[in-house]
């Protein structure tokens, strides 16, 4: 039995995850068309390299980025790109960003370009990166990093951590993955381990989900009949269903008592962690060929008429998804992307299913939800419950009177939003909608200093330069005058040797 | 940012669980054991002082409600004017005067409380800071308490009780004094303050079984209680173990030095406010640390400072004393004692 450490905080939740049963995942129709953001992923956007009017194939490359940290966006079905103009992308916010929008014409077709590798234990290492690259994977449990730039670590890695935790209630798209693709996520890491040659190897998945381990192990006993004796080593773990474990630092914490570095990355401390949904799409990118095209979605909630997971094509509007889903059960419904601790509430449903989009919960829309706040009585009830060893009560003082010094003080851009202190708050102060203000007026007023700075720079510059130009100026005129005089004097001086000259003048 | 926070729409949709009223509420749950056992043992005067200060602390609450303009409903039900009213009225000795219980409330809740903006933001603890300005002014009244109720002797009954506090009469019959006698703290200032040791002092009527007579047992009942409230994570256990801890080490080293004019460890915990201040009064959370470091540092103080009071001050007990002075504190504990963050370590 491995040891397992724990992390601070977290807290117990009510899972709900039965209702969206994930032992089945169904499928959708094509839908009439799908719309492809060019940043669906953290870093640069992609550059869309096809025009309006083109015919793409299901694969293809649409839109591309020469930069490090980004990922390639790819047609999601066969059909013609219609538009490349700003639509809503799935954000809180209500924002438009440039998408690629194609109207599909039924048939998925395949890019011809791809095609199933027969001998993918062949692949040396860095053609395997450069596929992983090429097939726009990123990060499939929510944050979206490009997957690539997490492959090429520059030092030792001692863990492979393979995340199957999913500690969201409501969210089983993940479970679902385990339980009907054991195999993909298996080969996909052996060829991660070949990549970055770990001592150690996990696959981690929280205990309320005992058929996605069942179904991991059985898959990884196949494949050492089948003679792959080296996944024996792959380390499938159970790990106590404590909201957050999935995040990242958290479940780090627990697998192997390490901490992420503040500010940093987990391959300073020699780990590498992947969700098993990129997994799996890492797999299929070298063995199958194709490249990140759809990916598993739970609808659930309480007004889902029929909570599932289906496998949705990337781009497809959510609100196809949700009509396909059994439509809504009541008007006053909010549509939530992701789960109900860290999700966001979305604007427009019309707005497409990106590579982040792991469920849509279908909620209750519940004005009074933080109605009757009052004031903190500074319980600590939220630093308690805090994964990231944070004192929420006092960032809350301090993101109130915008007190940016005392908020880096306190830690505040640790948070990870995670949501626990607003939900054990007695007070039911809306603690981690005050955050996210104070990290955003903390980042303006960042980039307004340092605009302030340059520009202060500058001004000193232009003072400094004019200064330097008048002095020069004056130099030249003293130099002039000086020249003058001795002209003068030494025109004096040549009179006076030639008086004859002047009376000449005269 | 904006007050009207009636429309979130950013996560968590989780609506919170827990309430103020709920927290106060089962605080004042804990607090039903060492208070029957205190009426059991000392007769109705207790709950007539519980009545007169909680009904007027309910007025003043009201009142200040109405004049600083905040919602009523809400916050004269959060049950924290409650508690305070609960805890002042235990702070002074049963059968006050009833204008002294006033008076009391008044600055409890007035004063300590609203003045300083109302619950959440007041600096001081409103019980502990009514109970020392009515100590301080009234040093006669705040040092009369009753004995514990005898077998044979007559006591008051719940109506005579709040005769007497409001009219200041008793049955025919019966004398005040006779009703009162000195807790054992005060019996053992007083004896000490003489120069006399303890072996000198020997037996009193004031010592019972562990500790004071009577005190002891009410004390194990709040003692109970503040168990109770550990169990159901109310209170963090780092409060009332430090100030447990430091009231019992510093009285046992006073007792190993010179067990002859200090007291015994097992007198100063079960004796006078301890065990209700370690659970009930240096845990309000408003005025308390809140960083499980700055908890256990202030802890230590109140335990010490309890100790201080009461073996060289010029007050038999200092439990209020010594919550006030750790309170002025706290605001440097909390910055001081800021836990580590999540990976600060291995930067």
């Amino acid at each position: 039995m491995k040891k397992l450490w724990t992390f601070k905080g977290g807290l117990k939740l009510a899972g709900f995850k039965k209702l969206s049963k994930p032992s089945v995942v169904k499928s959708l129709p094509i839908p009439k068309r799908v719309i492809l953001p060019l940043r669906q992923h953290i870093g640069e956007p992609a550059e869309p390299i096809v025009e309006a009017g083109e015919k793409v194939y299901k694969g293809q490359v649409i839109a591309t980025s020469k930069s490090f940290i980004s990922a390639s966006v790819h047609a999601s079905t066969s059909g013609t790109v219609i538009e490349i103009e700003k639509h809503n992308i799935p954000h809180q916010s209500g924002v438009s960003e440039l998408c690629i929008v194609i109207e599909t014409d039924g048939k998925d077709e395949w890019y011809p370009n791809i095609k199933p590798n027969l001998h993918p234990e062949n692949l040396d290492v860095d053609e395997i990166r450069a596929r992983i690259r090429e097939a726009g994977i990123v990060g499939l449990g929510g944050a979206v990093f490009p997957s690539a730039a997490k492959l090429k670590p520059t030092r030792q890695i001692d863990t492979l951590i393979i995340n199957g935790a999913e500690c969201e209630p409501y969210i089983t798209c993940d479970d679902a993955l385990m339980q009907s693709c054991p195999d993909e996520i298996v080969q996909g890491v052996l060829l991660l381990r070949k990549l970055l040659n770990p001592i150690e190897c996990i696959i981690a998945i929280e205990d309320n989900k005992p058929d996605a381990i069942e179904s991991i192990r059985h898959s990884i006993e196949k494949l050492r009949e089948q003679g792959q004796g080296s996944v024996t080593t792959i380390n499938v773990i159970a790990v106590p269903t404590i909201f957050p474990t999935g995040g990242e630092k958290q479940l780090i914490k627990v697998l192997t008592g390490k901490e992420v570095p503040k500010e940093g990355l987990p391959y300073e401390v020699g780990i590498v962690c992947l969700n098993v949904g990129t997994t799996a799409a890492i797999r299929n990118a070298i063995y199958q060929g194709t490249p990140l095209v759809s990916r598993y979605v739970t609808v659930t909630g309480p007004l889902a008429k029929q909570p599932a997971n289906y496998e949705v094509m990337i781009g497809t509007p959510i609100e196809d998804v949700i009509q396909a889903a059994g439509k809504v059960k009541a008007d006053n419904c909010a549509v939530i992307m992701g789960g109900p601790m860290m999700g966001q509430l979305l604007p427009h449903s019309q707005s497409p299913v990106v590579k982040a989009t792991n469920c849509i919960l279908l909620e209750e829309i519940k004005p009074d939800i933080n109605t009757n706040v009052m004031p903190c009585i500074r319980c600590g009830s939220c630093s308690s419950a805090c994964p990231m060893n944070l004192l929420p009560q006092q960032l809350y003082w301090h993101a109130r009177e915008k007190s940016f010094k005392k908020l880096e003080h306190y830690n505040l851009p640790d948070c990870i939003e995670c949501g626990c202190c607003s939900v054990v708050c007695p007070s039911k102060i809306p603690l981690v909608h005050y955050f996210r203000f104070a990290k955003s007026e903390m980042k303006d007023h960042e980039i307004s200093t340092k605009i302030a700075e340059q520009s202060r720079v500058r001004t000193q510059a232009r003072e400094a330069r004019l200064e330097r130009m008048k002095r020069e100026q004056e130099a030249r005129k003293a130099k002039r005058k000086a020249d003058r005089l001795k002209k003068k004097a030494a025109g004096k001086k040549a009179t006076k040797q030639k008086p004859g000259k002047e009376a000449l003048a005269g | 940012m904006p007050d009207n926070i009636s429309a979130i729409t950013s996560s968590p949709f989780v609506p919170s669980t827990d309430s103020v009223a709920r927290v106060m509420r089962t605080v004042i749950y804990a607090l039903v054991p060492g208070v029957l056992i205190y009426i059991a043992l000392f007769g109705w005067g207790v709950l007539v002082n519980i009545l007169i200060v909680t009904a007027s602390a309910l007025l003043f609450e009201w009142i200040m409600l109405l004049v600083r303009d905040r919602p009523v409903k809400v916050y004269l039900f959060d049950f924290s004017a409650i508690i305070t009213a609960i805890l002042l009225s235990l702070a002074i000795p049963p059968l006050a005067p009833w204008w002294l219980l006033v008076l009391g409330s008044f600055f409890s809740i007035v004063v300590a409380k609203h003045l300083y903006g109302g619950l959440g933001y007041n600096t001081f603890n409103p019980a502990m800071a009514a109970y020392a300005v009515l100590l301080i002014s009234f040093p006669l009244e705040m040092s009369m308490w009753t004995a514990p109720l005898s077998e044979g002797s007559h006591s008051l009954n719940i109506i005579e009780s709040f005769e007497y506090s409001l009219f200041q009469v008793l049955p025919i019959n019966m004398q005040y004094d006779a009703l009162t006698s000195a807790t054992v703290l005060d019996h053992i200032r007083t004896e000490v303050s003489t120069g006399k040791s303890f072996p000198e002092i020997g037996w009193s009527p004031a010592f019972g079984y562990l500790a004071g007579k009577g005190f002891e047992w009410v004390s194990l009942g709040f003692l109970l209680g503040g168990l109770w409230l550990l169990y159901k994570k109310i209170i963090s256990w780092q409060i009332p173990t430090a100030v447990l801890t430091g009231l019992g080490v510093s009285s046992l080293l006073g007792y190993a030095v010179n067990p002859d004019i200090y007291a015994n460890p097992l007198v100063h915990m079960l004796g006078g406010a301890s065990i209700l201040g370690a659970f009930f009064i240096a845990t309000d959370p408003v005025t308390a640390s809140t960083t499980p470091l700055g908890r256990i540092i202030y802890g230590i103080g109140i335990g010490f400072l309890t100790f201080a009071i009461r073996s060289w001050g010029g007050y038999p007990d200092g439990m209020a004393f010594a919550v006030l002075l750790m309170g002025m504190m706290v605001p440097l504990l909390d910055y001081y004692t800021a836990p580590k963050v999540y990976g600060a370590r291995t930067r």
